[in-house]
């Protein structure tokens, strides 16, 4: 079984169409990634789809960064 | 230099030395169809005499009537667009821009260092729009809820998206259009955009369509209007115009671009010139929603109108691109129509419906026939009507049944006509200095 940080990243590659090797901890989805604010949004739905989590649109928000995501979905499911 | 002639009521004013009508020339083209996935491979199979049609596996049609259609196989997407981006535009962005691509590929423009990008400017319709992304959207949205709908629903499904994707993506600031006429979205736009180039607006325009309209819904919708063939054991042979057996037309996909250039325009870039566009015309019948009145008269009335903006006479167009759907009432329609226009010399010209081979590729239709009517003029090659076995009462035009032909042709018109009685017709000719 994958850990979260895999599974996160793993989508992060698949919603972004970026490399595993550009995707950090650290990595920005707009500065870093190259997202925005469309790719995001279906970003936070792929992660809710994986997780089988809600986001809400205010916690959603605050997810700049892929250690964000992880931080939430670990916090949250 | 040709003068802008002014239609009134009662005959035409000619205004001289005020404004002067510039040429307008084909110097790119770019396709899809079910008979292959560029221009050279499509006009293979047209002149081979090949149908494109074959059994639906899209999705999974066994309890539909209709069970076959004519789809865009083996495309490698993947030189055009990215997955991230493939993954936010319907099908039919997709294939329009893949067609744009071609089309700027093979007009050199690109190389053409000089050129001003606030005079470029794009046209690409379609008929039908993002029909599959919506389809997938309602479905989600019905079994989870609004929070399923993709923040890219409107941009990936819009008819205008192919348009704003070409700019983008070629940086063309001028122009930017996307006319939607059901199936004479083809043609008006190119005719549209022609005009935009000889009105002074812009020095070359993208002009197009493109469909993907094979789903679930428009198949099931265009059978319930009992406009589909149903001759599913043999999709090859079922798109056949003008013949006592026809039942329908065969819903088809693809894409259709032409890149269209101011004459000087073109000659300072030193580009290869397939064609010009001499003539646009319009009109409607104003009669039924879906079928035309059995006279074809407002058929008619749009081959007139482009006659006579082309300036010339009649007699001089040799080869007909037909609309010719492989309908009961439209196909006798169109002959009627071309009868009424031609008079003695219908019996001359050669008229063939392509969509024997590709089917009805809708929105995109217009554009691939406009094509094909550049490339028999081109290559002086007349295209078949294929499945044409015994052709019906009244259909006794040279329709160039089953095998292509080699003619001399140097004007060639191409018509679309659309649901809302909507009609347009082309008029190319052989480019001469």
């Amino acid at each position: 079984m994958s850990t979260v940080e895999e599974r996160v990243k793993k989508i992060v590659c698949e919603q972004l169409g970026v490399k595993e090797s550009e995707v950090q901890n650290s990595s920005s989805f707009v500065e870093d990634l190259g997202a925005d604010s469309l790719d995001t949004v279906e970003l936070v739905m792929a992660l809710e789809e994986e997780f089988e989590t809600e986001i809400p649109d205010e916690e959603a928000e605050k997810l700049a960064s892929v250690q964000d995501a992880i931080d939430y979905i670990v916090a949250h499911t | 230099m040709a003068e802008i002639r002014i239609s009134v009521s009662h005959g035409s004013i000619q205004v001289k030395g005020v404004m002067t009508k510039r040429r307008v020339v084909i110097t790119g083209m770019g396709m899809l169809s079910p008979l292959g996935n560029s221009v050279e491979s499509s006009w293979e199979g047209i002149q081979a005499g090949r149908s494109g049609i074959g059994t639906i596996d899209r999705f999974d049609a066994s309890g539909y009537n209709t069970r076959i259609g004519g789809a865009i196989k083996d495309l490698d997407i993947e030189p055009y667009l990215s997955a991230k981006d493939a993954r936010k535009l319907d099908a039919f962005i997709h294939y329009g821009l893949i067609a744009a691509q071609q089309a700027v590929e093979a007009s050199g423009l690109e190389q053409y260092a000089d050129l001003d990008s606030e005079r470029v400017g794009v046209a690409i319709g379609s008929g039908i729009g993002g029909l599959e992304f919506i389809e997938k959207s309602v479905l989600a949205m019905d079994k989870s809820g609004p929070r399923k709908v993709s923040p890219f629903f409107v941009p990936a499904s819009v008819i205008n998206m192919i348009s704003g994707n070409v700019a983008i993506r070629f940086g063309y600031r001028g122009p930017n259009i996307a006319i939607t006429t059901a199936c004479t979205t083809g043609t008006h736009n190119i005719g549209y955009a022609a005009r935009t180039i000889a009105y002074g607006d812009a020095d070359v325009m993208l002009a197009g369509g493109s469909e993907m309209a094979t789903t679930r819904t428009g198949v099931a919708a265009f059978s319930a209007a009992r406009a589909l063939s149903t001759r599913n054991d043999e999709p090859e042979r079922a798109s056949r115009p003008w013949d006592k057996e026809r039942d329908g037309f065969v819903l088809s996909d693809g894409a259709g671009v032409l890149v269209l250039e101011d004459l000087e325009h073109a000659q300072r870039r030193g580009a290869t010139i397939y064609g010009e566009v001499i003539g646009f015309g319009m009109s409607d019948d104003a009669h039924h929603i879906t079928a035309p009145p059995a006279s074809g008269e407002g058929a008619a009335r749009s081959m007139k109108n482009a006659i006579r903006d082309a300036g010339i006479e009649p007699s001089e167009i040799g080869y007909i691109n037909a609309h010719g759907t492989s309908t009961q009432v439209g196909d006798v329609a169109e002959v009627a129509a071309v009868k009424s226009v031609f008079a003695d010399h219908a019996s001359n010209l050669s008229m063939s419906s392509t969509k024997s081979m590709t089917g009805h590729l809708l929105g995109a239709a217009g554009a691939v026939e406009a094509i094909f009517s550049v490339l028999a003029i081109r290559d002086g090659v007349l295209p078949p009507t294929i499945n044409l076995d015994n052709p019906d009462e009244g259909c006794d035009l040279d329709f160039v049944a089953n095998k292509s032909r080699k003619a001399d042709v140097r004007v060639a018109l191409s018509n679309s006509f659309g649901f809302g009685g909507t009609n347009g017709t082309l008029i190319f000719r052989r480019f001469e200095d």
